[in-house]
C-alpha cells in the first residue's frame, strides 16, 4: 500500500515537474489556495505549552508578510498567513494541519515546528500532495525527494552541523579526548549520531562519555560534575539555550577549561552568551549560517539593517536578542522569494518545484557566503556552516565555509 | 505535640453522587447518539477527525472518571496509561503487522495489567500522596518511551508511524468516516459497559469506597482489590483510547504523551462534572475546542485566554456540566407541572 | 570517592532550589490544605517583577524587599479575586481552578518579558565557596536564606497568635471558627504568605537557571516531591527533603550502570514513592487519623 502511495506521488511530481517547467509563465494556473489577488499560507507553531519560546518565529513570518502586503504583496497578490497552535502536540498538529488543508483550503503548509510534529504530518501531507515547505527543524530526514517529494527541509541538519565538528577535531586535535552532552530527545540524538558518523572509525577511541539530560531538569549542575570528573580536553554541548548558558557558566565556576564547542542552537550573544557571562565564554566554538541580531558586528551589515528597519516598523518592542527573530524572517524570505518565482503558476506542484529550483538564494540574514541551493534530488537548502569563535562580545568566524550535507537514510 | 496525633474528620475528597445520576436519561440518550451518527455525513473530514478525537479524549476522560468520580480516586497519570495504549498498538500494528481493531483488545487488556499492579503501591496512597504518585508516572513515561533498550520496538525519540485503516468489505467510506464510526461503536459499547459496572455490585462497592472506605470495609467490601480494580478498569479504557488515538493520528512519539495530556484528561474530567460519566464528552469538547477558541483571540496570549475561560466555567459552573443537567431537569419538571 | 563527594555536594548545591521551592509548598499546604499548582508560576512572575525593578535602577536589595511586599499582597488579591468565590467548590475544581491560574501567569509573562533566558544578580557572589568549587558563595548563600526562612516559618507556626490560628484554620476549620478564628482571612493570608516565600524563592533560584517564564517548570516538580517526602505538614521535613532528593537525584545518575542517568528523575520519584508506601506521611509529617 504505502510503496504504491509513493510511486503514484512520485510519478505524479515527476511529471508535473516536466509538464510544467518549460511554460511556466504562459498562463494563470491555480491549485486550492490561489487566486489572482491572493495566496494563502498555513503554518503550525507552538504558542502555547512548554516550547512557547518558539511561538516568536511564527509572530515574525506573520509581520513579514504584513510587510510584503503593505509592499504590494507578491506578483500582486497578497500573501494570507494563517497560522494556528499546535502547543508542540503532534495529535495536536495533524488536527490544526488538517483544518488548514480542509477548512482554510491552504495552498501550502510553511515552516512547521519541531520533528515531532512535522513527522506526524509528513504523511497527510504527501498522501495529499500537499507542499510542506521549508519545516522548522534540523532533522535529516526532511531531505528525502524519492520517498518524500512533498517535503523539504530549510536550516542545515542538526547532523551534518556535528559532522562538522568532529571532522574539525579530527583535523585540529586527533589525539582529543572528547566529552558530549546532549538534550535527551530527537534534536540531541541527531546531534550525537552526527558527530560519530563525523568521527568515523576514531569515534569509540575519541568520545569516552555520553551524557544525556532531560529538558525538565532545572539546573544540570550534576551533569557538568561528572563530566569533569572523566576530565575530557573537549566539551561538546548539543544542548537548548537555557542549558548552554548554564553549562557555559557551570564550567567557569568549576574552574575548568575544556575547549568547548556549542551547537548553532544555542550560539545567541544577547540570550546565551551574555546571561552565561562574557568572560566566561570566551574561546567557545561555533558554526552558523546566519548573522546574529545582537552581534555588533552586523551593525552595518545592509541585509540586518533591513532586518532591523522591519523589526522597528512591523514588530516593534520585540527581543531583538531572540534567534526566532532572525529564523523566522530568513524562512519568510526564502518563502517569499519561492512564490515570486512560481509567477502566475500557482499550482502546488510549481511551488513544490520552484522550492526545489533555488539557485544561490541569499536572504539577508545568512552569513556572508552561505547561499541557498536546491535541486530535484537535493531538498535540504541551507547546506553551508562557517566556524566561529567567541571573542570579546562577539563571534569572529574564521576558516572557510564548510558544506556539511548529509544524505538521507 | 510531636506524640500527639491529630484527629481530622475530614470530608471525602470526591463528593457523592448517587448512582442514578450518573447517566442520561434514555430520551436524551437517543438524541445525542443520532446526533452522532448523522453529523459526520454532513462536514468536512477534518471534522469528522476532530470528531474521532472528540469521542476518543471522552472515552479518556470516562476513564479518569470511573477511577475518581466512581471509586474516589484520583490520577494525574492518566497519560501514562494512554501513552502504553497508544505505543502496544501501534507496536502490534507495524512491527507485528496485526490487523488494528485486533490491537485495541490487546492494548486494553495489557493497560489493565498495568493499572492493577500501579494501583497495588498507590493503595497505601491517598490524597496530594497519589497525586503525586500518579504526576510521577506520567513524567517518567515519556522518558520510559525513550529509552535506548526500547528503541527497536519504540523508535525512541523519534516515535512510530502507524498506517492508517482503510475501511473494509469495500465500504465506500472515506478512511476518516470509517475511523470515526469504527470508534463510535467501540465508545457506545464501553459507555454502556461503564455504566452497566457502576450499577453492578462492583460499582457499588466503589462508591461505599468513595464514600467512605472505613465503613465499607466494616460492611466486608474488600477495599483493596476494588480499589486496584478500580484502577485497572480506568487504565484498560485509557489503554483502548490511546490505541484509537494513535490509530487516529497515525503517529505515536514520546512527546505526544506528557504531563499535559493528563493535565488536559483532568480538566476535561472538571468541566464534564466529576462522576457524571456522560459529562465525559463534554468535557472532551473543551479540551479540545477551548483551545482553539483561545488561540483565536490571541496568538501571544493564548494561554491565558485559556485560563481564563477555564476559571469562568468553573465560577459558573462548579459541578461542570452535571450542574447544567441538574438545572435543565428541573426546569423541564417544572414545565411539566404547570 | 571524590566524585561521590563531588556529587553529594553537588547535590546539596541543588538541593537547596528543591528546598526553597518546597518550603513555599508547605506553606500553602498548611494554610489551604492542598498543593498549588500555580506556586511555580507565581514565584517565575515575582521574580521577573524583582528583575524588571532592577531595570529601572532600583538596586537589589530594594527590589528584593518591594518584591517580597508586592507578592504577599498579590498573593491576598489573588485568593480574594479567584479562590474566595471556588470555596465552596469541590477540591478537584479549586485543582483546575490553580491550573487555569498556571496557563494565565505563564502566558501574560512570555508576553510582558519574552521567552529568551535573562541574567539575574546574586547580591552572593559566585566565587567558590570556602574553596570548593563545587558550592559557589551564592548557593552557599541560598542554603543560609532557605534556613533562615525555616527558622522564622517554625516561630512563626509555633509561637506566634497568628500563626497558630493559620494552622488551626487549615486542619479543622469548623472547630476554629468556633473559637473566633476568621478562617477566610487566614486562608488568604497563608497564599499572601506562600507567594511571598515562593518570591523569595524565585530570587534565590533565578541566579542559577536563568530567569525566563518556563524556570518553574522543574522546579515545581522537584519541590512537590521534596516537600511530600519530608512531610507536607513540616517545613523542616521539607529542606531536609529538598536536600535529600538533590543527593538521591545526582548519586542515582551517577552509579546506577545503564538506565540511571536517562531515569534519573523516575528513579527518584519511584524512591519517594517507596518512601512514602513505609511512611505514608513522610518523613517528618505527623501521621494522620481519620474519625469514622
Amino acid at each position: 500500500m504505502l510503496s504504491v502511495l509513493r510511486i503514484a506521488a512520485v510519478s505524479a511530481a515527476v511529471a508535473a515537474f516536466a509538464a510544467s517547467s518549460t511554460a511556466a509563465f504562459a498562463q494563470k494556473k491555480y491549485d486550492t489556495g490561489a487566486s489572482d489577488t491572493e495566496i494563502k499560507i498555513g503554518n503550525i507553531m507552538p504558542y502555547s505549552g512548554p516550547a512557547s519560546a518558539y511561538g516568536v518565529i511564527g509572530k515574525t513570518e506573520e509581520a513579514y508578510f504584513k510587510m510584503i502586503n503593505d509592499q504590494g504583496g507578491i506578483n500582486g497578490r497578497k500573501v494570507k498567513y494563517i497560522s494556528y497552535d499546535d502547543a508542540y502536540s503532534p495529535p495536536k498538529a495533524v488536527e490544526q494541519v488538517r483544518k488548514l488543508v480542509e477548512s482554510d483550503e491552504v495552498l501550502v503548509v510553511f515552516n512547521p515546528l519541531g520533528t515531532p510534529s512535522n513527522t506526524a504530518i509528513q504523511k497527510y501531507l504527501n498522501s495529499k500532495k500537499i507542499p510542506q515547505l521549508f519545516v522548522a527543524t534540523g532533522a535529516t530526514k526532511w531531505n528525502d525527494p524519492k520517498n518524500f517529494p512533498w517535503t523539504i527541509g530549510w536550516q542545515p541538519s542538526y547532523q551534518s552541523e556535528a559532522q562538522i565538528y568532529a571532522k574539525w577535531l579530527t583535523k585540529e586535535k586527533p589525539d582529543a579526548k572528547v566529552a558530549i552532552l546532549y538534550q535527551n530527545d530527537d534534536f540531541g540524538k541527531d546531534y550525537l549520531k552526527g558527530t560519530k558518523d563525523g568521527f568515523g572509525a576514531k569515534a569509540a577511541s575519541s568520545i569516552i562519555m555520553e551524557e544525556s539530560y532531560e529538558v525538565s531538569e532545572p539546573s544540570i549542575d550534576g551533569h557538568i560534575v561528572k563530566i569533569k570528573a572523566a576530565n575530557p580536553d573537549v566539551l561538546l554541548i548539543y544542548t537548548t539555550p537555557k542549558f548552554g548558558a548554564q553549562t557555559i557558566k557551570k564550567t567557569a565556576e568549576l574552574g575548568w577549561k575544556p575547549l568547548q564547542i556549542i551547537t548553532n542552537v544555542s550560539i545567541s550573544v544577547g540570550s546565551v552568551m551574555q546571561p552565561a557571562g562574557f568572560e566566561n565564554a570566551q574561546g567557545v566554538l561555533s558554526a552558523a549560517y546566519a548573522k546574529d541580531g545582537s552581534d555588533p558586528q552586523w551593525a552595518n551589515d545592509p541585509g540586518m539593517k533591513k532586518w532591523n528597519a522591519f523589526l522597528d516598523k512591523y514588530m516593534p518592542g520585540v527581543d531583538k536578542t531572540d534567534n526566532g527573530v532572525v529564523y523566522g524572517y530568513g524562512a519568510a524570505q526564502t518563502l517569499a522569494k519561492v512564490l515570486e518565482m512560481c509567477g502566475d503558476d500557482l499550482t502546488r506542484a510549481n511551488v513544490m518545484k520552484q522550492a526545489a529550483s533555488l539557485k544561490d538564494f541569499t536572504p539577508d540574514t545568512l552569513l556572508p557566503g552561505v547561499k541557498i541551493n536546491t535541486s530535484a534530488t537535493d531538498f535540504a537548502p541551507i547546506a553551508q556552516l562557517q566556524m566561529q569563535r567567541f571573542k570579546g562580545q562577539k563571534w569572529e568566524l574564521f576558516g572557510e565555509t564548510i558544506s556539511g550535507d548529509v544524505p538521507a537514510e | 505535640m510531636s506524640a500527639a496525633e491529630e484527629i481530622v474528620t475530614e470530608a471525602p475528597a470526591v463528593e457523592a453522587v448517587p448512582k442514578r445520576a450518573m447517566t442520561l436519561g434514555y430520551g436524551t440518550s437517543l438524541i445525542v447518539l443520532a446526533a452522532l451518527i448523522v453529523i459526520p455525513l454532513f462536514v468536512k473530514n477534518f471534522i469528522i477527525f476532530q470528531m474521532t478525537m472528540l469521542l476518543i479524549y471522552a472515552l479518556a476522560v470516562m476513564a479518569l472518571n470511573i477511577l475518581t468520580g466512581g471509586s474516589g480516586q484520583f490520577s494525574l497519570g492518566q497519560s501514562a496509561f494512554y501513552a502504553v495504549g497508544a505505543y502496544t498498538s501501534a507496536i502490534l500494528m507495524e512491527h507485528a503487522g496485526m490487523n488494528y481493531a485486533l490491537t485495541l483488545p490487546i492494548a486494553g487488556i495489557v493497560c489493565f495489567a498495568f493499572g492493577f499492579l500501579f494501583g497495588q503501591p498507590a493503595l497505601r496512597l491517598s490524597g496530594v500522596y497519589l497525586a503525586l504518585a500518579t504526576f510521577a508516572l506520567a513524567t517518567a513515561m515519556p522518558q520510559l518511551l525513550k529509552l535506548g533498550y526500547f528503541e527497536e520496538w519504540t523508535g525512541g525519540v523519534q516515535g512510530l508511524v502507524v498506517t492508517k485503516p482503510d475501511a473494509p468489505f469495500g465500504l465506500p467510506l472515506s478512511q476518516d468516516m470509517w475511523l470515526y464510526y469504527f470508534t463510535l461503536v467501540i465508545s457506545i459499547a464501553i459507555y454502556v459497559a461503564s455504566v452497566n459496572l457502576l450499577r453492578s455490585r462492583s460499582g457499588r462497592a466503589f462508591m461505599a469506597i468513595r464514600d467512605n472506605e472505613i465503613a465499607a470495609s466494616a460492611m466486608g467490601v474488600d477495599v483493596a482489590l476494588y480499589k486496584t480494580l478500580a484502577f485497572g478498569v480506568s487504565a484498560g479504557i485509557t489503554g483502548v483510547a490511546g490505541g484509537l488515538g494513535a490509530i487516529a493520528v497515525q503517529f505515536v512519539a514520546p512527546d505526544g504523551y506528557t504531563i499535559q495530556l493528563a493535565i488536559s484528561l483532568f480538566l476535561g474530567m472538571v468541566v464534564g462534572g466529576v462522576g457524571w460519566l456522560p459529562g465525559s464528552i463534554v468535557g472532551s469538547a473543551f479540551i479540545i475546542f477551548v483551545p482553539n477558541i483561545a488561540e483565536s483571540f490571541s496568538k501571544g496570549l493564548s494561554g491565558a485566554v485559556f485560563g481564563v475561560l477555564l476559571f469562568l466555567v468553573i465560577f459558573l459552573v462548579p459541578h461542570g456540566a452535571r450542574q447544567i443537567a441538574i438545572i435543565a431537569q428541573q426546569t423541564m419538571a417544572k414545565f411539566k407541572k404547570n | 570517592m571524590e566524585l561521590f563527594a563531588n556529587q553529594v555536594l553537588a547535590g546539596i548545591a541543588t538541593g537547596a532550589i528543591y528546598a526553597c521551592m518546597a518550603l513555599a509548598v508547605v506553606m500553602i499546604y498548611q494554610a489551604i490544605d492542598h498543593l498549588n499548582f500555580a506556586q511555580g508560576e507565581m514565584a517565575m512572575f515575582s521574580t521577573f517583577v524583582s528583575w524588571q525593578l532592577m531595570q529601572w535602577g532600583v538596586p537589589y536589595w530594594g527590589a528584593f524587599v518591594i518584591t517580597v511586599v508586592f507578592s504577599f499582597f498579590a498573593g491576598i488579591v489573588i485568593e480574594r479575586l479567584l479562590f474566595k468565590p471556588l470555596a465552596k467548590a469541590p477540591i478537584l475544581t479549586n485543582v483546575a481552578g490553580f491550573i487555569a491560574l498556571y496557563a494565565i501567569i505563564n502566558s501574560v509573562a512570555g508576553l510582558i518579558w519574552d521567552f529568551t533566558i535573562k541574567q539575574y544578580p546574586t547580591p552572593f557572589g559566585s566565587s567558590p565557596f570556602l574553596g570548593s568549587q563545587l558550592i559557589s558563595t551564592h548557593q552557599a548563600g541560598m542554603i543560609g536564606v532557605t534556613l533562615l526562612m525555616l527558622v522564622l516559618l517554625f516561630f512563626f507556626f509555633r509561637f506566634t497568635r497568628v500563626g497558630l490560628a493559620m494552622r488551626a484554620a487549615a486542619a479543622l476549620p469548623e472547630s476554629a471558627r468556633l473559637v473566633g478564628i476568621n478562617t477566610s482571612w487566614m486562608i488568604a493570608l497563608g497564599w499572601g504568605m506562600a507567594a511571598a516565600i515562593g518570591s523569595i524563592a524565585g530570587m534565590m533560584i533565578a541566579p542559577v537557571v536563568f530567569l525566563e517564564p518556563n524556570m518553574m517548570l522543574g522546579v515545581l516538580i522537584y519541590g512537590f516531591a521534596a516537600a511530600v517526602l519530608g512531610g507536607l505538614s513540616s517545613p523542616f521535613g521539607a529542606v531536609v527533603g529538598g536536600f535529600l532528593v538533590g543527593i538521591f537525584e545526582n548519586l542515582v545518575g551517577t552509579y546506577i550502570p545503564g538506565v540511571g542517568n536517562e531515569l534519573k528523575l523516575p528513579i527518584a520519584l519511584a524512591l519517594i514513592i517507596t518512601v512514602l508506601v513505609v511512611k505514608p506521611a513522610g518523613l517528618f509529617g505527623r501521621a494522620i487519623v481519620k474519625r469514622v
